[in-house]
């Protein structure tokens, strides 16, 4: 019927992660309902969670990564993973779509509204940045052209780095790619802490009305993902100290690369529209 | 030798009996038969809500729940049913048919996929649970508007987790789906040969990616406006409610086309089966879809054209709601012309998907209806709307999931289900329906609002009716269990192809087909 060495679409076998994700995040839920409840348990709780979740992801990504290097990926499995990264890198395009959009609705109407309408808050002057009519709170907005402008520097360069180490690995110079590697881990480390300085040194919070919000929900979830993207990058470089990947197979290095110019695009957007106009 | 070859390339047959068997298991028909049972759990559950809503709305006067109790029971009615019931039940139709129709073995990440289920039961187990925490369930409407969702207590935060949970499980669901549907076709099968169900699908699938995200940034936004004190929805900090409602319905109208868009599917599939004829219009039904897809994404503000908006804004959504109209009018007609001439036979799954068309027409119509402002803002929030949406999801949506499990009950179980219980069960929940939701056309007419468990004297009459009717349409389903139960554990064997119409690849399998569907992939000419 099929000789054994035709292709065949890999299908793992049955596993136990998917249940132990559930219960991860089950029990993740649970915690920060608790937290939010104000109850003592909810931290270790969430911490609980949180430990499920990465003995997960571990045990899983192991099995994926133990099938890839006994050689079970066809090109077709290749194909799928090309397309699952898409999509879903498209969700989380739409998932920033969705706060830019309440940051533009808020700018452009709410706000303006507000301003037009003298009924409860005669004299509200609307423009940005604001905390809104009702707060009486002065604070001063994130400049753009201090460390935000150094921090766009920052990522576009790791952003060359990773594209760096890829051609490194495109032509098997290993030390290239183990270089471009650290030196993006490196630069995206410096991005964050310098995020976490202007965070510190902020002179407002996520309290301080619409302004307040949207800047740190933005650039919250943004640093985030670029946490996130990090921890890839550093599982990646991993591998590559193992031996993995060769100039032909090695989609996780390419996934993580284009998530990383993912969250560098969102970074330019941020610049734009949060800091700079 | 076929299990032997399938070892040698690392593909299992074997799989843990038991409890073990359903948890871990990364086979697409297993995975789909968890979601259908879990999808009629929360039919059950949800429906059993509506009962306790009608029996309360039988006569004026409070006389079975207090009106915060009606509230948390139409709001969880509403919850369960879309996230619960239709949701999962289409997407464990994609994960029985997608497969066996394209000619793929499994889908394209197995794994994923028991993730995307077993995600349900963790997000059912927080909603359901929040009915029981201290100031009970949610109870500002299925659309979690603020500030009604800003003030209420813990179970607010357990149903916001819950629907980021649904939606996580929703958005690798469809990762997955489209994945397959891109890269597991069998050779030959180019995307114009693809069967309706699957077209209809590989859209749904998008508008699921597209979409889930916004609602995951609209709950998210209320949480922290609930716990961390920003303000995007309080107008003192510069914030606005209606932001919310943008944002819920940017999603929120994409949604009512997730739910519906596979209806379409099975139904395209059902009809030119027992009219002996290949569907109508493919190519016209393939653009038909994807433009309401399109279309979906800028006529989200006709759910709120009485919350205000310049007159351009309206008028801008009213007319980009009547274009739907055109796409959805060329698959009825597409329908009707596969029926035209040819050799039809009534079977269950038949009668229902005729149904879905008559009944779903009307259903649309009162849609248009809804759709011209001026007369929107007459009838918003009555019982209107109420008639209009149980027109599209349960004769659209729900009944064309009845008739999917009847057309296909006897490739998954091998053995015919009892036609004469299956007729009764058609005829009594497409009657009763009507008896139930045809009187709420009337009474929003006249002026019943909605999500309110007492009403005046001169509504008495039809919510009667109304009420009967339910209590009519409820009892029935527990014959489409019986006659679903029975069909599995027994009946005429169902032989490789029982519909002498069918000729989509999955009647080329056995019945039920094996293990790893397609272990070669067929050639499609």
């Amino acid at each position: 019927m099929m000789s054994t060495n035709d292709p065949v679409y890999y299908l793992p076998p049955p596993s136990r992660w998917p249940i132990v994700g559930s219960v991860a995040l089950l029990t993740l839920a649970t915690g920060f309902i608790l937290y939010l409840a104000k109850s003592a348990a909810g931290p270790w709780i969430m911490l609980a969670g949180c430990l499920i979740l990465a003995r997960m992801l571990f045990g899983w990504f192991g099995n994926v990564v133990q099938e890839s290097n006994a050689g079970r990926f066809d090109g077709q499995v290749d194909r799928s993973f090309r397309w699952g990264m898409v999509w879903f890198i498209f969700s989380e395009v739409m998932f920033f779509a969705g706060f830019f959009g309440a940051l533009f609705y808020i700018r452009n109407i709410a706000v303006p509204g507000l301003a037009d309408a003298d009924l409860i808050w005669p004299g509200y002057p609307g423009g940005w940045p604001t905390a809104g009519p009702g707060l009486k709170e002065s604070f001063s907005p994130m400049p753009a052209w201090g460390i935000p402008a150094l921090n766009t520097v920052i990522l576009l360069s790791s952003g060359a780095t990773v594209t760096w180490a890829h051609w490194g690995l495109l032509a098997g110079r290993r030390w290239q790619i183990k270089l471009g590697l650290a030196l993006t881990i490196l630069l995206g480390a410096i991005f964050l802490v310098l995020q976490a300085y202007e965070y510190i040194h902020a002179e407002f919070t996520i309290r301080t009305g619409v302004y307040g919000a949207t800047f740190f929900m933005l650039t919250g979830f943004h640093g985030v993902h670029v946490t996130l993207g990090a921890l890839m990058l550093v599982v990646i470089l991993g591998r590559v100290f193992a031996g993995h990947f060769t100039p032909r197979q090695h989609f996780a290095f390419e996934a993580v690369s284009w998530y990383w110019h993912f969250v560098d695009v969102v970074w330019l957007m941020l610049f734009v529209f949060v800091y700079w106009l | 030798m076929h299990a032997a070859t399938l070892d040698d390339t690392g593909q299992h047959e074997e799989h843990p009996y038991g409890l073990m068997r359903w948890v871990t298991t990364t086979n697409h028909k297993d995975i789909g038969t968890l979601y259908l049972w879990f999808s009629f759990l929360m039919f059950l559950a949800a429906g059993s809500m509506a009962m306790l809503i009608r029996m309360e709305l039988f006569q004026p006067g409070l006389q079975l729940v207090q009106p915060a109790l009606f509230n948390q029971l139409t709001t969880m009615h509403g919850l369960l049913m879309i996230f619960g019931a239709i949701m999962p039940a289409f997407v464990g139709f994609a994960n029985w048919q997608v497969p066996l129709m394209i000619g793929a073995p499994d889908m394209a990440f197995p794994r994923l996929n028991n993730w995307s289920f077993w995600l349900l039961p963790a997000a059912a187990t927080l909603l359901i649970a929040s009915l029981f925490v201290p100031g009970g369930a949610v109870a500002g409407g299925w659309t979690l508007y603020p500030p009604l969702f800003i003030q209420g207590g813990i179970a607010y935060d357990m149903a916001i987790l819950a629907m980021h949970i649904l939606g996580l499980s929703s958005i690798m669901g469809a990762i997955n789906i489209i994945t397959t549907i891109l890269n597991m076709r069998a050779p030959g099968m180019t995307m114009m040969k693809m069967p309706m169900f699957v077209w209809t699908w590989l859209i749904t699938a998008y508008l699921l990616v597209a979409v889930m995200p916004v609602l995951a940034c609209a709950i998210t936004m209320l949480l922290t406006d609930r716990h961390f004190g920003t303000h995007f929805f309080d107008a003192a900090g510069g914030g606005d409610p209606v932001l919310f409602q943008h944002v819920f319905w940017f999603f929120g109208h994409p949604e009512v086309y997730i739910m519906i868009l596979p209806a379409f599917g099975i139904v395209s599939t059902i009809i030119p089966t027992f009219s002996r004829k290949p569907l109508f219009g493919y190519v016209s039904m393939v653009i038909a879809v994807a433009s309401i897809a399109i279309l979906s994404f800028i006529v989200w503000a006709h759910h709120m054209f009485s919350t205000g908006m310049p007159v351009g804004g309206q008028l801008f959504f009213m007319y980009s709601t009547m274009l739907i109209a055109v796409p959805t009018g060329v698959k009825v007609f597409n329908w009707l012309a596969t029926l035209w001439r040819g050799s039809i036979s009534f079977e269950t799954p038949m009668l229902f998907s005729l149904a879905v068309v008559c009944l779903f027409t009307l259903g649309g119509f009162s849609g248009l209806v809804l759709g011209l402002v001026p007369v929107d803002i007459q009838l918003q929030d009555t019982y209107y709307v109420v008639a209009h949406f149980h027109y599209v999801l349960f004769s659209g949506a729900a009944m064309s999931i009845m008739a999917g499990v009847y057309y296909w009950l006897p490739k998954w179980t091998g053995h015919m289900y009892d036609e004469t219980v299956a007729k009764w069960h058609f005829w009594l929940t497409t009657i009763a329906f009507n008896v139930t939701f045809f009187p709420m056309h009337f009474l929003g007419l006249a002026g019943m609002p909605r999500r309110i468990p007492d009403y005046a004297m001169q509504f008495e009459g039809f919510n009667r009716i109304a009420s009967t009717g339910a209590f009519v349409l409820g009892l029935s389903q527990l014959l489409f269990l019986y006659c679903v139960v029975k069909c599995i554990r027994g009946g005429a064997a169902a032989g490789d192809r029982p519909w002498d119409g069918a000729d989509s690849l999955e009647w080329t399998l056995s019945s039920p087909p094996p293990y790893h569907s397609f272990g070669v992939p067929p050639l499609v000419r």
